[in-house]
């Protein structure tokens, strides 16, 4: 019991973050994996800043009178991470709209049979 | 949008609030919560707000192409050159110690001009991306 | 409290995932991704990240969230039936999901502060950032200052997407009236 509730977090979030993996690799309309892969990259970070956080401190903002904080460094490398990842969305998304004019569908089985029927 | 008169007027009452809080977070992000992205983001997300409610060819007379991708490419120079400064001064790369007498003065202009460019390109990006998007013509 | 508020939080999350995965309306799932975004902004803010919810929400839940429905204005609104079976992606994401769990058990326990990812630099950072810089969110000290160079590398994946996008969709100038038709539509696109 003592293991579950310390590790709770971490697995809740692998849950959110394979079920993200699963919209990404199962479905086949583009936009509806964009928004997996968003998902996942959310998960991923919430995972990553969780191992930052320590239990009793507060957000690490210099203060005077206060001891503990939590660990600042997840938090510098997630926020990159999440600029990062709004680019990739951003070019991502342009590519769909590219993509839309050139096949007429954005469904991933419509492209492969136009491809391989060309 | 002539008929959402409601949507009109509190869009009209609330952008400047909207873009005096991106300049707070920019400027106070150094003692609170903040920085150069969220301001950049805050203040692209007024200027997309009031192009979605009066229009892109309203929003583009205030900000025409010209600006925005002077601004893009602005940002990351004022970074870049904080760095070569720093070096012209004598120090590595993207040490702020030598801008100005006192170290710690130094470093604090630093980061508030390296921040100062973060936002300007991360607000210029946004909100070219948004044009972008809704000027796309399928034919 | 504070962990009620997180079980809650997080089986919230649970569900708009489940939503995702199951709904074929776009613009419902669009703004289901939203509202993940800022249940992950809530998360953050439990977890002391102050900075990383404020840019989570500004990004997740405002700019991703315009970026999708401006995509799906100019394109469809209605996921296709899904033909295959979900049989191998389920077991993939099975398999995957349950390497990670038998990873996690041999780590630290949530928000131990004598975990190894607390010992080495953190500290350094703590207590240092007063002294070198005089700014009081270490977040951004150590943004902007300490690793000032990774910083610079993704202002520029920001500028390099903001020009990517301008030269996979901008095509012609805004305000003008498009180009005439040519005999060849692919060809005629690409010389404006």
């Amino acid at each position: 019991m003592d293991n579950f509730f310390n590790l709770y977090n971490y697995w809740i979030v692998i849950f959110l973050a394979m079920a993200g993996l699963y919209i990404v690799i199962a479905r086949g309309n583009l936009i509806k994996k964009l928004v997996g892969l968003n998902v996942f990259q959310a998960s991923v970070f919430i995972l990553y800043i969780s191992f930052g956080k320590v239990i009793g401190g507060t957000a690490p903002i210099l203060e005077k009178g206060i001891k503990v904080y939590s660990n600042p460094l997840p938090h510098v490398l997630i926020l990159t991470a999440i600029v990062v990842g709004v680019a990739t969305t951003a070019l991502g998304l342009a590519l769909v709209v590219r993509i839309r004019k050139e096949y007429g569908t954005i469904e991933e089985e419509d492209i492969h049979s136009q491809d391989e029927s060309m | 949008m002539k008929e959402y008169l409601i949507l009109r007027i509190i869009t009209k009452l609330l952008l400047p609030f909207i873009l005096l809080f991106a300049l707070y977070v920019q400027f106070h992000g150094d003692f609170g919560p903040g920085g150069g992205f969220q301001a950049g983001v805050i203040f692209a997300a007024g200027f997309i707000l009031y192009a979605m409610v009066f229009g892109v060819q309203a929003a583009q007379r205030i900000l025409p192409d010209g600006i925005l991708r002077a601004g893009i490419a602005g940002g990351v120079l004022i970074y870049a050159s904080v760095g070569v400064v720093s070096m012209l001064l004598g120090e590595n790369y993207l040490n702020y110690s030598p801008l100005a007498q006192d170290s710690k003065e130094g470093q604090h202009l630093g980061i508030f001009l390296v921040e100062l460019g973060v936002g300007i390109t991360v607000a210029s990006v946004m909100m070219t991306v948004f044009f972008t998007f809704s000027a796309w013509r399928e034919d | 409290m504070e962990e009620a508020i997180d079980i809650i939080l997080l089986a919230l999350m649970c569900v708009t995932v489940i939503a995702i995965v199951v709904m074929r309306n776009l613009m419902a799932v669009v703004a289901l991704g939203g509202i993940f975004s800022l249940l992950a902004a809530s998360v953050f803010v439990l977890l002391d990240a102050v900075d990383v919810a404020f840019t989570e929400a500004a990004v997740g839940a405002g700019i991703s969230t315009m970026l999708f429905v401006a995509t799906l204005a100019l394109t469809t609104r209605i996921e296709k039936r899904p033909v295959h079976t979900p049989v191998l992606p389920l077991f993939v994401v099975i398999v995957t999901g349950a390497v990670l769990i038998y990873g996690s058990l041999d780590m630290a326990h949530f928000g131990d502060p004598n975990a190894t990812a607390m010992q080495h630099v953190s500290p350094y950072y703590l207590e240092n950032t007063k002294k070198d810089t005089g700014v009081p969110n270490v977040v951004t000290a150590i943004l902007a200052s300490y690793r000032g160079y990774d910083t610079l590398g993704e202002v520029t994946v920001i500028f390099t997407a903001g020009i990517g996008v301008i030269l996979l969709l901008g095509s012609w100038r805004r305000g003008l009236t498009p180009p005439p038709p040519h005999s060849d539509p692919r060809e005629g696109e690409e010389e404006a």
